[in-house]
C-alpha cells in the first residue's frame, strides 16, 4: 500500500513541473490576448474564461470538432516519439520534419499501386514510410557517429533536401500528376479506415498510442533501450560497459526517423490521401520537439503532450474568428517550452553547484 | 606564544549539507598545524572560509587577536594569509619569477623591472632553502617545483600564515622530504603553516599540532608528540582502523597478462605510453607505481580497449587481445575498476540494479534475445548489495545518490562478480574514506588469494607497498623497473618514479636507509 502511495507521489512529482509550465503559459498568454483585443487588464478573468471557452469550442465542443482535433493530435504523437528517442540517446534530431516528409512521399508513391489487398497495401505503405524516414534519419546519425559532424546542423539541412527532392519529384516527374502539383489520390486499398464522415480522423491515432507503448517498452525493457539510454546519460560510461557508441547513435537516429516516417505514411494513408507540393516545411517535426520536451522524453507522456498541442493547433481557426489572434497558440507553446527549458537549466546549475561543494570537500 | 589565527564557532552550511558546524581552530606563531580529516570532512571548506572564499554563516575569525571579517582572497592576503590550492594557478608559459611577481610587478617607469623581480625571487628562495631558478619556464619544471613556486608566490605577497591544501598528493617521496625541510625553514622564520591532509604519516612527520575534523565537527586538537597514528585514525574515522592487511603466502601461478613494447598516444598526439612491457601472473598483485601523468591512465585504457594503441603486443593467457573492443576484452576475462568512477564506472542516472549489469546486460540470465530480465537483474543486484556491504536504501535509487565509497563498492562488486582472470584496478581508493579503503583493499587481496591476477595502478605509494607482490615503476610511459615487494623501499621507488636510476643514486639510498 505504502509502495503504491510512494510511486503515485513520485509520478505526481514528475508531472508537476510540466503542469505548472502549462498553467503559467496560459496565465501569461492571457495578457497578450488582452493586448491584442485592446481590452482592459481588469477584465483579466473574463478574458481568461473567454480564451478557454473559445479553445474548448474550437477543439471539443461538437462531435465534429472533437474528431477534427484528433487529426491534429495523431501526427504529433509520432513526431513527439521520434524526438523523444533521440533525446534519450543524447541527440537532437531536428530532422524529424524531413523524415516525416520522406515517409509521406514513400506512402504517396506506394499508395497509388493498383490491385493490392488492403491487408497488404496498408502495411506496405507503413513499412515504406518507416524505411524512408529511417534512412533519412540514419544519414545524419552516421555522419555524427563516424565523422563527428553535428547532427543538429545536418538534420536541419536534411529537412530542406527532403523538401526540395519531394517538390522536384512531384512537379517535374511522373510521380506527380500533370498540372496538379500533387501525387494522384491513393488507391482505396491504401486508405486506413476513418472513424466517421465528420472528419478525417482515423485509426492512425490508435496506431500512434500503440507505438508510444512500444517505444516505452523498447527504451526501458530491452537491451537496445538500455544501451541507448546509457549512451544518452554517460557516453564514456557506456563505452566502458562495452557499448558501441557510434552504433547506438546510428540506431537512435534511424529509429527516430523510422517512427517519424511511419507518422508521415499514416498522414497520407489516413488524412491527406495524396502528397501535395510543399511550399514550406509542414511543421509537424518542430511541434514534435515541443511535445517531447513537455513530455520530458517519456513516450507515454508524449501522448498527453500531443493532445495538448494538437488541441491548441486545432482551435487556432476558431480563435481567429473570435478576434483572438491565432498566434496565441504558438505563444502558449513557446512559453511552455521556455519553462521546460528553464527547468533543465536550473537542474544543470544545481548539479554544477553540488559538484563544486564536493570538490571543495 | 601568540595566536596568529583564531576561528571561533565557525558554521558553514551548503544546501543539503553542513560543511562546518561550530568549529574552533587556532594557529600559533611559528607552528605547523595539520588539519586532518577524511574526504568531505570539511577541511577545505574551513580553510576557504579563512581565505575569504566563503563567508561563514556563523562564527568569528580573529587575526592577530583582532576581529576581522575576511571579504575575499585579496583581503586575506592583505592580512598575511596565503593559500596554495591543490590545483596550481600558474601561467604555464611565464617564467618562475614572472609568475611570482604577477600582480605586484616591480616597475621602472612604465616598464616591468624583470631584473629586480628575478633578484627579489632569488633572495626569497635562498632565504627559505628553495632550490629554484627564477628564469625557468613553468611548463618545463616538475610538479614539485611548481608547488614551490606557489609557496613563494604567497611569501612574496607577505604571507605570515600559509595554508597548504593536500600538498603531498602530487609529490614523490623525495619531494615530500624536501617540502618537510621547507616547512621547517618557514617555522624558523616565524611563519605559521596549516597543512590540510588525510595522510597520517605526514601528520606524524611534519606537524606540531593536529586538529581532526569528522563530518564537519572537531573531534580533537592534539599535540603531535603526544599521539599515535592509531589514535588519530580513530578520531578521524570514529572507530578502530586496521592498517595492515593479512595476506596468505603467495602461490604464483602461470603468466596471465603479457604486454610488450606498447606505444599509445594521448589526445595531443604525444606518445605517453612509450614502449611499455610487463607481465602479470595469476595469484599475484602487480602494483604499478608512478607519479601522475606518466602514462598510467592511457596504459589502462589501451589494455581495456578504451583507447587505440599505435603498436605493441598484448596477450591474455596466450590469447592476442591487442586492438580488441572493450566488450571483446571483457569477454576474454578482464575486469576493470576504472580510475574515474563517475565518468567511466557508472551511469550515474541509472538505478543501482541497472548499473550492476553494465557490461553484462547482454548476457544470460540478464537478458534473453533483446528483452531484459529485470527480475534476475534485481536479484543479482540485491545479492551484491548484501555481499559487498553497499549502504543504500534500496536497489532502485540512482547511483548518483550513493556516497563515493559506496559507488566504488558497487563497481568493485560488479567487476569482481564477473569472476575475471585478470582484475585491473586503477586508483581503486582515490577519494575514499579510510573505512572504504580498508574494504576495497581486502577484496583485492581476496582475489589474489583466490589465484586471480590483479594489476593495481595507483598514485598512492602506501597502497602499492601494502598490497603488491611485485612492484613495477612507470616513468615517462615505460616500466623502468620491476622488483619484488621485499626488495622495494619508499626511497628506491621514489628515485625511480622521479626518473632516476638506482645505480647513480646508491649513496642517496644508503643515506636514507
Amino acid at each position: 500500500m505504502n509502495k503504491l502511495k510512494n510511486s503515485i507521489l513520485k509520478g505526481l512529482k514528475k508531472i508537476a513541473y510540466p503542469v505548472c509550465a502549462i498553467i503559467v503559459a496560459i496565465f501569461i498568454s492571457v495578457f497578450f490576448v488582452i493586448w491584442a483585443k485592446e481590452d482592459s487588464v481588469f477584465h483579466y478573468f473574463s478574458t481568461l474564461t473567454d480564451l478557454f471557452s473559445v479553445i474548448w469550442k474550437g477543439s471539443f465542443a461538437t462531435k465534429r470538432q472533437a474528431f477534427t482535433t484528433l487529426e491534429y493530435i495523431t501526427p504529433l504523437i509520432f513526431t513527439g516519439l521520434a524526438n523523444a528517442i533521440a533525446f534519450k540517446t543524447g541527440l537532437f534530431n531536428i530532422g524529424v520534419e524531413g523524415q516525416f516528409m520522406m515517409g509521406m512521399l514513400a506512402a504517396g508513391i506506394i499508395g497509388v499501386i493498383p490491385g493490392l489487398n488492403v491487408f497488404i497495401h496498408i502495411p506496405l505503405m507503413i513499412i515504406g514510410g518507416m524505411l524512408a524516414g529511417g534512412v533519412w534519419g540514419s544519414i545524419p546519425g552516421y555522419l555524427k557517429a563516424k565523422l563527428g559532424i553535428n547532427e543538429v546542423i545536418n538534420s536541419i539541412m536534411m529537412n530542406y533536401i527532403a523538401l526540395n527532392i519531394i517538390n522536384l519529384l512531384i512537379l517535374r516527374t511522373a510521380i506527380g500528376e500533370q498540372r496538379k502539383a500533387a501525387t494522384p489520390i491513393i488507391q482505396i486499398s491504401a486508405m486506413i479506415p476513418r472513424f466517421n464522415n465528420l472528419s478525417r480522423a482515423n485509426i492512425g491515432i490508435i496506431i500512434g498510442i500503440i507505438f508510444a507503448i512500444f517505444v516505452f517498452w523498447l527504451l526501458w525493457k530491452t537491451t537496445i533501450g538500455y544501451e541507448l539510454r546509457a549512451v544518452g546519460n554517460n557516453p564514456q560510461g557506456a563505452e566502458y560497459g562495452g557499448i558501441n557508441i557510434a552504433k547506438n547513435m546510428i540506431i537512435a537516429m534511424g529509429l527516430s526517423g523510422a517512427i517519424a516516417g511511419i507518422g508521415g505514411a499514416l498522414q497520407v494513408s489516413g488524412i491527406l490521401h495524396q502528397v501535395q507540393n510543399f511550399v514550406d516545411l509542414p511543421g509537424y517535426g518542430f511541434d514534435g520537439i515541443a511535445v517531447a520536451l513537455l513530455a520530458k522524453s517519456n513516450p507515454i507522456g508524449c501522448i498527453f503532450a500531443a493532445i495538448l498541442f494538437g488541441t491548441l493547433n486545432s482551435s487556432s481557426k476558431i480563435l481567429q474568428l473570435n478576434d483572438i489572434p491565432k498566434q496565441i497558440v504558438y505563444l502558449i507553446q513557446a512559453v511552455v517550452i521556455i519553462f521546460i527549458a528553464t527547468d533543465y537549466i536550473v537542474k544543470y546549475f544545481k548539479e554544477k553547484k553540488k559538484k563544486k561543494v564536493i570538490v571543495n570537500g | 606564544m601568540n595566536k596568529v589565527i583564531e576561528m571561533k564557532g565557525i558554521t558553514k552550511i551548503f544546501p543539503g549539507t553542513i560543511a562546518n558546524e561550530d568549529v574552533n581552530f587556532d594557529l600559533l606563531e611559528g607552528e605547523t598545524h595539520v588539519l586532518l580529516g577524511e574526504n568531505g570532512a570539511g577541511k577545505t571548506t574551513l580553510m576557504n572560509v579563512l581565505y575569504g572564499l566563503y563567508q561563514p554563516d556563523k562564527g568569528d575569525i580573529y587575526v592577530d587577536g583582532k576581529l576581522e571579517k575576511i571579504l575575499g582572497p585579496n583581503h586575506a592576503i592583505k592580512l598575511g594569509i596565503g593559500m596554495v590550492h591543490q590545483h596550481f594557478m600558474l601561467v604555464n608559459n611565464f617564467s618562475v619569477a614572472e609568475n611570482i611577481v604577477l600582480g605586484l610587478e616591480p616597475v621602472k617607469g612604465i616598464k616591468l623591472n624583470l631584473k629586480k623581480a628575478i633578484q627579489d625571487v632569488r633572495t626569497l628562495s635562498e632565504k627559505y632553502g628553495f632550490a629554484i631558478k627564477p628564469e625557468d619556464i613553468i611548463e618545463d619544471i616538475t610538479v614539485g617545483q611548481q608547488q614551490k613556486v606557489e609557496i613563494l608566490k604567497a611569501l612574496y605577497r607577505g604571507a605570515k600564515v600559509l595554508i597548504l591544501d593536500e600538498p603531498t598528493a602530487v609529490l614523490t617521496p623525495q619531494e615530500i622530504n624536501e617540502l618537510g625541510i621547507i616547512i621547517k625553514n618557514l617555522e624558523k622564520e616565524g611563519k605559521s603553516v596549516i597543512l590540510i591532509t588525510h595522510k597520517l604519516k605526514e601528520v606524524m612527520r611534519m606537524s606540531d599540532r593536529v586538529t581532526i575534523l569528522r563530518r564537519g565537527k572537531i573531534t580533537g586538537t592534539i599535540k603531535t608528540k603526544e599521539t599515535t597514528m592509531d589514535q588519530l585514525a580513530e578520531l578521524m574515522v570514529g572507530r578502530k582502523v586496521n592498517f595492515t592487511i593479512d595476506k596468505k603466502p603467495q602461490v604464483v601461478g602461470t603468466e596471465m597478462l603479457r604486454v610488450e613494447n606498447l606505444i599509445a598516444r594521448d589526445r595531443r598526439g604525444i606518445n605517453v605510453v612509450n614502449g611499455l612491457s610487463l607481465t602479470v601472473n595469476s595469484g599475484e598483485i602487480l602494483g604499478v607505481a608512478g607519479v601522475d601523468g606518466n602514462g598510467q591512465s592511457e596504459f589502462v585504457e589501451v589494455l581495456t580497449g578504451l583507447r587505440k594503441a599505435q603498436s605493441g603486443e598484448i596477450s591474455l593467457y596466450g590469447k592476442d587481445i591487442y586492438g580488441k573492443t572493450p566488450r571483446q576484452i571483457s569477454e576474454c576475462g578482464i575486469s576493470h575498476i576504472p580510475e574515474d568512477r563517475q565518468k567511466r564506472g557508472l551511469i550515474l542516472n541509472y538505478s543501482l540494479f541497472e548499473n550492476s549489469v553494465l557490461g553484462l546486460h547482454r548476457k544470460s540470465p540478464f537478458s534473453k534475445g533483446m528483452v531484459m530480465n529485470y527480475k534476475a537483474i534485481r536479484e543479482y543486484c540485491k545479492k551484491m548489495i548484501k555481499d559487498f556491504d553497499i549502504r543504500t536504501p534500496s536497489d532502485e535509487v540512482s547511483a548518483s545518490s550513493l556516497s563515493g565509497g559506496n559507488q566504488q563498492k558497487l563497481i568493485a562488486a560488479r567487476e569482481i562478480s564477473k569472476n575475471p582472470d585478470l582484475l585491473i584496478a586503477s586508483q581503486p581508493t582515490r577519494g575514499l574514506d579510510v573505512g572504504a579503503i580498508e574494504y576495497i583493499h581486502r577484496r583485492l587481496v581476496d582475489e589474489r588469494d583466490k589465484g586471480k591476477a590483479v594489476l593495481l595502478v595507483s598514485l598512492e605509494l602506501d597502497e602499492i607497498l601494502a598490497l603488491s607482490d611485485r612492484i613495477a615503476v612507470i616513468f615517462d610511459g615505460k616500466i623502468v623497473a620491476i622488483m619484488d615487494r621485499k626488495d622495494a623501499t619508499e626511497t628506491k621507488l621514489g628515485i625511480l618514479m622521479a626518473g632516476g636510476s638506482l645505480e647513480e643514486s646508491k649513496e642517496e639510498v644508503k643515506n636514507f636507509e
